[in-house]
This record gives C-alpha cells, sequence and structure tokens, in this order.
C-alpha cells in the first residue's frame, strides 16, 4: 500500500511537484503516466526517500520509505536503469545488493534468469544494451522479495517482447497481492497492465482513477465499408464523430449505439472497438489543455 | 537520523525484517573497492609501486641501511600516496557512475553508508600494513642474498605511527571525496591543494611557522624517518589532520547526507 499526500517539491521557487496525493492499494498496477519533465521522477524519488520534499508525506505500507529497516526487502525500485557501475559485471551488481538486503546467492542466479540475463551476467554492465540494463533493474527491484514495487520508466528500452514480458510480470505480482506503481511517459506502455491511472502534468495531478472509468468517455472506433455514408448516419443520429490518424471514425458512444445504427442502416462494419486513440487524446489533451502555471511562488 | 519508530497504523511483516549491520554494509564497502577493473587496477599499482620502490631501495642504498625496517618505512610512501584514491573512488564513484541512487535506495540512512565507507577505508588502511610487512620482509630476504645487514627489527612504536599514518591518508581520501562529489576534481585537490600550501610554506618565511603545524609533507616526515614522535610533533600532526582530514569530512559528510542523490 502506497500512500502520497500533499507531496510538494519546489527548486530555485518553481513547484516541480504541486501538491500531489494519490493511493496505491494491495493487488493493483497503477500507471503513474505524464510528458517528460512532469514531476513523475521527482514523485518517485520523494517517495524512495532520495530527495527531500517541500511539503507533504509518503508511507509505503504505513512508515515512510526512510523509517523502513531494510527497505529492499519490503519496496523493490528502479528508479533509473543508467544507474549502474558500468565496471561491475551484472551478477556482481546483484550480489552486492543481495549482501545488503540477506537474500540468499541462489536469489541472483534464479533472477538473473527469470529477466533472461542468465548469460550475460559475468559481463560488465557498461556493455549491456537499454533493454539488457532495464531487465537488470527489474531483476534488482524483485530481489528482496517486496510487496511493493516501485518502478520509474521500466519499459523504456525493452524490445516489444519484453514490454509483454514485464506487463505479465506485472500483472502476476499484483494478483499475489503486490501494490505496483510505475510510471510512463507513454500511455500505450501503461494501458495494457494497469488497473489504476495517475496523470500528472506540470507538477500536479490532472487525471486520477480507474482506467476503465478514464477510458470510458473515450468513445469507440469505427471503420465501415462505405465510410462517407456511414459517418452521415451517425452525425444524424446526433453523435459526435471525428478522424483518427489513420482514418477510423472515433464515436463519442458505445459499441452498442453504433452496432445498433449500423443494423439499422444495413452498413457493413469493418472494424468496432473502444477507441484506443480516445485514450491518448484524452492524455495529450488533458496534459495541453492545462493552463501554464507560472503565478506560482 | 536514527529512528526506531513504528507508526500505528504498521502492518508488521510476516518477518520482522531487521537493518543490515554497520559489519555487512563494510563488508559490501571492502568488496566495491576490489570487484571493478579500476578497483583492482589500482591496487595492482600501489603493489607495484611498493616493490618498485623497495627494490631501488635495495640497490641504491648503502649494505649498512638494507633492513627490513628502511624497507618498511620505504612502502609506507607509496602506499601513502596510492590508497586515498581508493578512498576518494569509493565515494566519487557512488556520484559518477551514479550508484548512489541504489545505494541510497537500499540503506536510506545515508549516515551508515558514510560510517561502512569510512570503517572499509580503515580496515584497507591497516592491511596494507601488512602488505608493507610482506614486501619489506621479501626484499630483506634479496638483501640477506645479496648482502647488506638484514636485520629485521622494527619498533613497535614506529608500526603504530605507520598505521596512523595511513589512517589519516585514507580517511583524507574519503573526506575529499565527500567534499567534493566529482572524481578528477577530488583527486586533483587532493595532491594539488597540500603540494600547493607545501611549496608557499617554503617560500614565504611568515608561513613558515604556519606549515611546521599544518603541512603534512613535514609533520608526517618523522614517521617516514623512522623517528620515534615527540609529543609537539604528535601535537603538529594531530593539527594538520584536524585541518585537513577531520574538517573536509565533517563538511563532506553534511554534503552526502543532504546532496540530491545523481
Amino acid at each position: 500500500m502506497i500512500v502520497v499526500k500533499d507531496l510538494t517539491k519546489r527548486y530555485r521557487g518553481r513547484t516541480v511537484v504541486d501538491r500531489v496525493s494519490f493511493t496505491c492499494e494491495p493487488g493493483t498496477v497503477t500507471g503513474f503516466l505524464g510528458p517528460n519533465g512532469a514531476g513523475k521522477s521527482t514523485t518517485l524519488r520523494m517517495l524512495c526517500g532520495l530527495t527531500t520534499p517541500n511539503g507533504g508525506t509518503t508511507a509505503i505500507g504505513g512508515v515512510p520509505y526512510a523509517a523502513l529497516p531494510n527497505p529492499g526487502r519490503e519496496v523493490g525500485v528502479l528508479l533509473d536503469a543508467s544507474a549502474w557501475h558500468r565496471g561491475r559485471t551484472g551478477r556482481e551488481t546483484l550480489l552486492l545488493a543481495a549482501a545488503v538486503l540477506g537474500a540468499p546467492r541462489d536469489r541472483v542466479d534464479q533472477l538473473l534468469r527469470l529477466v533472461g540475463l542468465a548469460e550475460a551476467a559475468g559481463r560488465r554492465v557498461g556493455g549491456y544494451s537499454l533493454g539488457m540494463r532495464q531487465r537488470l533493474g527489474i531483476a534488482y527491484a524483485l530481489l528482496g522479495d517486496p510487496r511493493v514495487l516501485v518502478l520509474d520508466e521500466p519499459a523504456n528500452g525493452l524490445d516489444p517482447e519484453g514490454i509483454v514480458w514485464l506487463r505479465t510480470l506485472l500483472r502476476q505480482f499484483a494478483d499475489r497481492g503486490g501494490t505496483v506503481l510505475l510510471s510512463s511517459h507513454l500511455l500505450r506502455e501503461v494501458e495494457a497492465v494497469a488497473d489504476r491511472l495517475v496523470v500528472i502534468d506540470r507538477g500536479r495531478i490532472v487525471a486520477e482513477g480507474d482506467k476503465d472509468h478514464l477510458l470510458a468517455g473515450s468513445g469507440v472506433r469505427v471503420r465501415a465499408r462505405d465510410q462517407q455514408a456511414f459517418q452521415e448516419r451517425l452525425v444524424a443520429a446526433g453523435l459526435s464523430v471525428t478522424s483518427a490518424t489513420d482514418g477510423a471514425l472515433v464515436v463519442q458512444a458505445t459499441a452498442d449505439q453504433v452496432g445498433e445504427i449500423a443494423a439499422a442502416c444495413g452498413a457493413v462494419l469493418t472494424e468496432l472497438r473502444p477507441s484506443v486513440d480516445g485514450l491518448e487524446e484524452l492524455f495529450l489533451t488533458m496534459t495541453r489543455t492545462h493552463t501554464p502555471q507560472g503565478g506560482n511562488r | 537520523m536514527t529512528a526506531t519508530l513504528a507508526s500505528p497504523t504498521t502492518s508488521a511483516p510476516a518477518v520482522p525484517l531487521r537493518r543490515p549491520s554497520l559489519a555487512r554494509l563494510t563488508m559490501v564497502e571492502l568488496r566495491k573497492l576490489v570487484d571493478t577493473r579500476a578497483g583492482v587496477w589500482l591496487m595492482v599499482a600501489i603493489v607495484l609501486s611498493c616493490i618498485g620502490f623497495a627494490t631501488i631501495q635495495l640497490f641504491a642504498l648503502d649494505p649498512a641501511l638494507r633492513r627490513f625496517e628502511i624497507f618498511f618505512l620505504g612502502t609506507l610512501l607509496p602506499i601513502g600516496i596510492l590508497l586515498p584514491v581508493l578512498g576518494i573512488l569509493t565515494v566519487t564513484s557512488e556520484w559518477s557512475q551514479r550508484t548512489a541512487l541504489t545505494t541510497f535506495a537500499l540503506v536510506p540512512a545515508r549516515s551508515r553508508v558514510v560510517g561502512a565507507k569510512l570503517a572499509a577505508g580503515m580496515i584497507i588502511a591497516l592491511a596494507s600494513l601488512g602488505a608493507s610487512g610482506l614486501i619489506a620482509a621479501a626484499v630483506n630476504l634479496v638483501a640477506m642474498a645479496i648482502g647488506g645487514d638484514a636485520a629485521w627489527g622494527i619498533g613497535l612504536a614506529q608500526v603504530g605511527a605507520a598505521a596512523v599514518m595511513q589512517l589519516i591518508n585514507v580517511t583524507m581520501g574519503i573526506a575529499f571525496g565527500m567534499l567534493l562529489l566529482n572524481t578528477p576534481l577530488a583527486i586533483v585537490s587532493y595532491f594539488v591543494l597540500p603540494t600547493i600550501w607545501s611549496v608557499l610554506g617554503g617560500l614565504v618565511s611568515w608561513l613558515a611557522t604556519a606549515a611546521r603545524w599544518l603541512d603534512f609533507s613535514l609533520t608526517m616526515a618523522p614517521i617516514l624517518n623512522g623517528a620515534t614522535l615527540t609529543g609537539q610533533q604528535w601535537a603538529q600532526l594531530g593539527t594538520t589532520t584536524a585541518v585537513w582530514v577531520v574538517l573536509p569530512l565533517l563538511i563532506g559528510t553534511l554534503r552526502v547526507l543532504r546532496a540530491e542523490a545523481p
């Protein structure tokens, strides 16, 4: 359980995190979304006791991170996949952490296999690709068998196969009762795995809630064999219709409504599904329409 | 920040967790000193420079001076010069390689990491005396073979003073590392600042008195010469240590405790 309350951070008078509050429950994956520079990393660093906030509190399982006796046993943290000593091997990096955590040595080899680094374990991290460093970071986070995971942009640098693997891993972790908080600046990386979304922009939370709830307002994508005629039908039915970049129609309605109209006019639909672009749009509009906050002290 | 606090809302984990002991953290820091190529090469460089220095002594010195004590004191200089670099790196590499992020995430009480680094540095400093002894013994055996005094005696006071000197050297390295948090800057400052001070002390007459109290090249000289230090010499060494080691150590520790992890 992660509780962030009224968290605030100012750098030289500029407020980079502004009264941010959210909660992550056990058994859920929370996607922490926002454009680059929105304050995601600063929030996560404050959560992990690496940056001192100017105001607000954070707690993991009821206590501030810094008060956890052996934090790595309770919270798996990956804040920056490039922050490894380039001269150490992957295995040595994990062995050092295992020594601090009091984790058994064979757990290191077990995790190296889990993240697919068993063969590269003896090589220096300086020679790893970004994807391999992310995998090392995920192994590092899981080393202490924690109940909570805090991951900053973990999908960055992973290949599509790796992203699917990570999703499955996080899903299983949450299904076993774990709490996952992962950040991303890309909606697509998060939407497939997250139960909840917290969207931040310019230091402020602009949306928070169940993913499905946030998705609900974003309509459906539809393609018809006779696109033009069908669009006219939809408009005639009083629905709001826009065109997606790939030519599909985005309709602010349920699939049920659109299907009914199609049946009524005998249109042949070639596609009808919840609009992914809609969520992307939602994300973009939320972050765009937010007025610049120059007046902050 | 010692926190024995458990907030009333804490849901206790199934197995009560204990924080890692200082001994364990020290072992980890010791391991970090030698598990990279840079660390290993620095160790090799230290040993090789000792052997080189002792070999020069072996052939350059008058046969009457070819004895264990002289060889032992001879190794102190190269070790004393290079060991602090290890002290600097143990701190600055955490910033240059950005591993402070993971180090402090695992051990949020940064003062314990600082303590472990100091303890590891001191263990290395004391272990270096063993290396000094081994190298000096090996060279003394050669001296025995090629002719020379080859006596084995050495005063306990000399070994003790040598230990103090190496502890000061390593601690000063760690202090400079924490003060500057930047490898090249710390290494250059470590070597250049005391040298500039030495040169000034030698050139400017009114600085000469101060230099006798504040210049390691003068206050450590009796140790390297194998002399038994007088009370005043200890006081001079102590004063130099306060200014060049304790002060940067205090400011450096504060900086590490507060600095933004990279």
